[in-house]
C-alpha cells in the first residue's frame, strides 16, 4: 500500500483563551501541508476610535481591548504619550507603576498557570474538574489571583478596566498604610508562587525544543515591565521608537490579526521565555536561585516549559511588589501637569504575554491623529503556526483527540489573548484517510 | 465543565464582540467560584473549559454586541437554546465601545487597522444584542459588577426579580460620603446621568465619572450638557463625553448627537 495517509485536526472553538480563534492543521503523511491559526473574533477598530480623542482618554479606551490585560494597555498608553508630550514622570509615580503590572501579572500568570494551561498537563477539560481531584491546589490558586486583583484594585480602582492610570501619573494614589496592608498578603502569595515553581516543574513536558529569535525589553537594572531597549538573541537591540523599522506587521487572509515578523528574518516570540531568556541576570539572587533549583536556566527552548517560567515570574512579581512597598513614599502630587503639544510619541511595556507596543501623534490641541498598537498576541500568532508545523509531524501515529489536545496544549503554552490581537483564534487538525 | 449534575440548573456564557472582561468577572469571584460551580453546571464557558456541552441552557450570559453577519445568525441560534437570557456588560446592552463606528465609515476604518480590507467582514453598526432578539435581563457596565452578577444569577435561579439598581451614581457618592467633584471643584462629570452600580469610583478617585455603566433611569442630558457647558467645556467635548462605551444607548446617542448639532 503506497497510502499517503491524510489527517486533519481541527479545533473550532479553541477553549481557556481569552478571545475566539480556531485551529486547522492538514497532514500529507508525516508532511504538515497548512497550518492555520485562524481568528474569528470579529474586527475591532481601536486605532481608528482613538483618532480625534485627546490623549487623556487614551488608557480608558485602550484599557477595552483586553478585559485580561488592561493595565498592560494603560502603561504603554500613558508611557507612548508622555513621551509624545515630553513629560518625565517622578520616582514614586514610576515605582506605583512597578507595581500596578506587579497585580497584573499576579493575576494573569496564575489565571494562566492554573486555570487555562496546568489542566492540560492533568488530562482536566478544565480547573473546576481540576478541583474535584485537586481542591487545594485551586483554592490556592484563587487566593493567590485574588491578592494580585486586590494590587490591582487599590492601585486602579478596580480589576477590570481600572481607573486611575493617568497620562502623567495617576488620578489618585494610595496611602502607605494602605500599602503596607497588602503586605501580609503578598508574603502569602511568595510563599505560593514558590509552591507554584515547584509544583509546575514537576509536570511532565513533551521533548519540543525550537530555535527562537526572543524578543523582550531590556533593562539596565531591573528585571523589565515599563521601560528598556528592544533586544533579541539574534543582536537586534534598539530604542523602542525605532520597533516600526525593524517589525512588520502583515494582514494574512485567514486570521482577523496581524501577524508580525523582524524584517529580514520572520517570526520570533515574545512573552515570559523571551523575557527570562533576555533578563535572567536581571532577576534578584534568590529568584534565579529558585529556577536553577528546578532546573530552569537560560535559554529554555522549549515553549511548554513556558509554565514553569511564568510561574517564576509570579515569585518575581511578588517580591517585587514587596520591595516597591517598603521603598514607597507618596509623591507630592499623584501626576505632573501636562500640556497639549504637537508630538509622536512610542512605548513598549511588558503585559503579561509580551511586549506591547503603541504609538500615538498628536494634535497642538492634545487630540491623537494616528494611533498604533501592536499586541503580544499578534506578535506571537506566526511564531505559533511554526511551532505546529513543527510539532504535528510528531503526532500522526496518536488517536486525532490526543493530537487535537496536545496541538491546543502548544497553543495555549502562549497563553495567546486573541480578543487583544484583532485589532485572533479557532483550531481545526486536517486527517483526511487516504488509501490509494 | 461538571457532567454529573443532571439536576443542577445549566448556565451558558456566550461571547460576541468584547474584550472578554465581563466573562473575566465570573473567574474574578475568587471567594465564591467553588461554591457557583457547586450549585450550577456551567455547561458551555469556552474561555475556562474545552468541555462544551450542548443546550439547552436555563441560562445564558451574553457578553458583546453585533457587529458581524455571522454573529447576527448565531445569537439568533444562543437564544432558542436559552430558557433565561441574559446580556452582561456596555457592549452586550448599548453595542459597546465598537458602537463608536456607528458614526463613521467603517469601510475607512477598516482601512486604517487592515492592509488587505478585502480579508475583513464586518457591519457598519455595532448594535446590543436586544435589537436581535428578546432579552430577559440586561447588566450594565463597563467591566459589570461581578457582586451584581452573582446576585443576578442568584435571583434568577430563585425565581425573583434581581435588586440591581438604576438610579444614578450620585446616590453612591453621597453615601460613601464623597464631597462633590463637579460642585467643589468644577470637574466635568457624568455622575448624575449614569446607572449606579460602579460604587461611585471615579468621583472616589478624584475624576468625573465617565459613564462606563450608561444611562441611569430617567437621565436629565440636556441639563447635564448645559453644566458641562458652564465648567467650561466645549461642545465637542461634551459629545465625546456622551459618546463613550454607552454611546449608543438612545440617551447618550440623543444627547451627543444634540451637541454636535449646535
Amino acid at each position: 500500500m503506497t497510502g499517503r495517509a491524510t489527517k486533519t485536526i481541527r479545533v473550532n472553538t479553541l477553549a481557556r483563551v481569552e478571545g475566539e480563534g480556531s485551529l486547522y492543521i492538514k497532514l500529507v503523511g508525516e508532511r504538515v501541508a497548512d497550518v492555520k491559526l485562524k481568528i474569528y473574533e470579529p474586527p475591532r477598530f481601536f486605532e481608528a476610535f482613538l483618532r480625534g480623542r485627546h490623549f487623556s482618554e487614551a488608557p480608558d479606551i485602550t484599557a477595552r481591548i483586553c478585559g485580561i490585560c488592561p493595565i498592560a494597555y494603560q502603561m504603554s498608553a500613558v508611557h507612548a504619550i508622555e513621551r509624545a508630550l515630553g513629560i518625565q514622570i517622578p520616582p514614586a509615580v514610576r515605582l506605583l507603576r512597578r507595581l500596578f503590572y506587579c497585580g497584573e501579572w499576579i493575576e494573569s500568570h496564575t489565571l494562566h498557570v492554573y486555570m487555562l494551561h496546568a489542566p492540560d498537563f492533568l488530562g482536566y477539560a478544565d480547573a473546576i474538574a481540576m478541583a474535584k481531584d485537586h481542591r487545594a491546589v485551586v483554592e490556592k490558586a484563587l487566593r493567590l489571583k485574588k491578592i494580585g486583583n486586590r494590587v490591582v484594585q487599590l492601585l486602579g480602582g478596580r480589576e477590570i478596566h481600572p481607573i486611575s492610570a493617568a497620562v502623567g501619573g495617576f488620578y489618585k494614589v494610595p496611602t502607605e498604610q494602605q500599602l503596607r496592608d497588602l503586605v501580609g498578603d503578598l508574603e502569602w502569595a511568595l510563599e505560593a508562587s514558590l509552591e507554584t515553581v515547584r509544583w509546575t516543574a514537576s509536570l511532565e513536558f513533551p521533548n519540543f525544543e525550537q530555535d527562537y529569535e526572543f524578543v523582550a525589553l531590556r533593562h539596565e537594572g531591573e528585571y523589565p515591565f515599563n521601560e528598556g531597549r528592544l533586544v533579541s538573541n539574534r543582536g537586534l537591540d534598539i530604542d523602542t521608537a525605532e520597533y516600526e523599522d525593524h517589525f512588520l506587521e502583515l494582514h494574512v487572509k485567514h486570521s482577523n490579526a496581524l501577524h508580525s515578523v523582524v524584517r529580514g528574518r520572520g517570526s520570533y516570540l515574545v512573552g515570559p521565555l523571551a523575557r527570562f531568556n533576555l533578563n535572567f541576570d536581571k532577576l534578584p539572587e534568590t529568584v534565579q536561585r529558585v529556577a536553577i533549583d528546578v532546573g530552569l536556566r537560560p535559554p529554555v527552548k522549549n515553549i511548554f516549559r513556558s509554565i514553569v517560567v511564568r510561574a517564576v515570574e509570579l515569585v518575581f512579581a511578588c517580591a517585587e511588589a514587596l520591595r516597591a512597598i517598603r521603598e514607597y513614599e507618596p509623591p507630592a502630587s499623584p501626576r505632573v501637569e501636562v500640556h497639549n503639544r504637537i508630538g509622536v510619541g512610542q512605548a513598549i511595556t511588558e503585559a503579561p504575554r509580551g511586549i506591547l507596543y503603541h504609538r500615538y501623534a498628536l494634535d497642538e490641541n492634545g487630540k491623537i491623529l494616528a494611533a498604533k498598537i501592536v499586541p503580544p498576541t499578534s506578535q506571537n500568532q506566526k511564531r505559533i503556526e511554526d511551532d505546529l508545523r513543527e510539532y504535528a509531524p510528531r503526532l500522526v501515529a496518536a488517536p486525532i483527540e490526543e493530537a487535537t489536545w496536545k496541538c491546543e496544549q502548544a497553543i495555549r503554552s502562549y497563553d495567546p489573548c486573541i480578543s487583544c490581537a484583532t485589532h485572533f483564534l479557532k483550531l481545526s487538525v486536517d486527517r483526511e484517510e487516504n488509501t490509494d | 465543565m461538571n457532567s454529573d449534575s443532571r439536576h443542577k440548573p445549566r448556565i451558558g456564557v456566550f461571547k460576541f464582540a468584547s474584550c472578554d472582561g465581563c466573562q473575566l468577572s465570573l473567574l474574578n469571584a475568587e471567594d465564591e467560584l467553588l461554591g457557583v460551580v457547586g450549585a450550577v453546571e456551567i455547561a458551555y464557558f469556552p474561555e475556562a473549559s474545552r468541555a462544551m456541552s450542548k443546550g439547552p441552557y436555563d441560562i445564558g450570559l451574553v457578553e458583546g454586541s453585533i457587529t458581524t453577519h455571522q454573529d447576527a445568525k448565531r445569537i439568533q441560534e444562543v437564544r432558542k437554546q436559552c430558557k433565561t437570557l441574559i446580556t452582561i456588560g456596555a457592549c452586550a446592552t448599548a453595542g459597546g465601545i465598537q458602537a463608536l463606528r456607528n458614526w463613521k465609515d467603517v469601510d475607512e476604518f477598516i482601512r486604517v487597522v487592515y492592509a488587505t480590507p478585502q480579508f475583513i467582514s464586518t457591519l457598519n453598526l455595532s448594535t446590543p444584542i436586544a435589537d436581535h432578539v428578546p432579552v430577559d435581563f440586561e447588566l450594565r457596565g463597563c467591566p459589570i459588577n461581578k457582586h451584581q452578577l452573582l446576585a443576578l444569577i442568584t435571583a434568577t435561579l430563585a425565581g425573583r426579580k434581581p435588586n440591581i439598581p438604576s438610579y444614578s451614581v450620585c446616590l453612591e457618592c453621597k453615601r460613601k460620603g464623597n464631597v462633590c467633584i463637579a460642585v467643589a471643584r468644577g470637574v466635568p462629570c457624568l455622575g448624575p446621568v449614569t446607572q449606579a452600580g460602579c460604587g461611585a469610583l471615579c468621583p472616589s478617585y478624584d475624576r468625573g465619572c465617565y459613564g462606563c455603566y450608561g444611562p441611569m433611569e430617567t437621565p436629565n442630558t440636556s441639563s447635564m450638557t448645559s453644566q458641562f457647558r458652564i465648567l467650561g467645556q466645549a461642545n465637542s467635548q461634551v459629545a465625546r463625553a456622551f459618546r463613550g462605551f454607552n454611546a449608543w444607548a438612545w440617551q447618550f446617542r440623543k444627547a451627543s448627537e444634540e451637541c454636535e448639532r449646535t
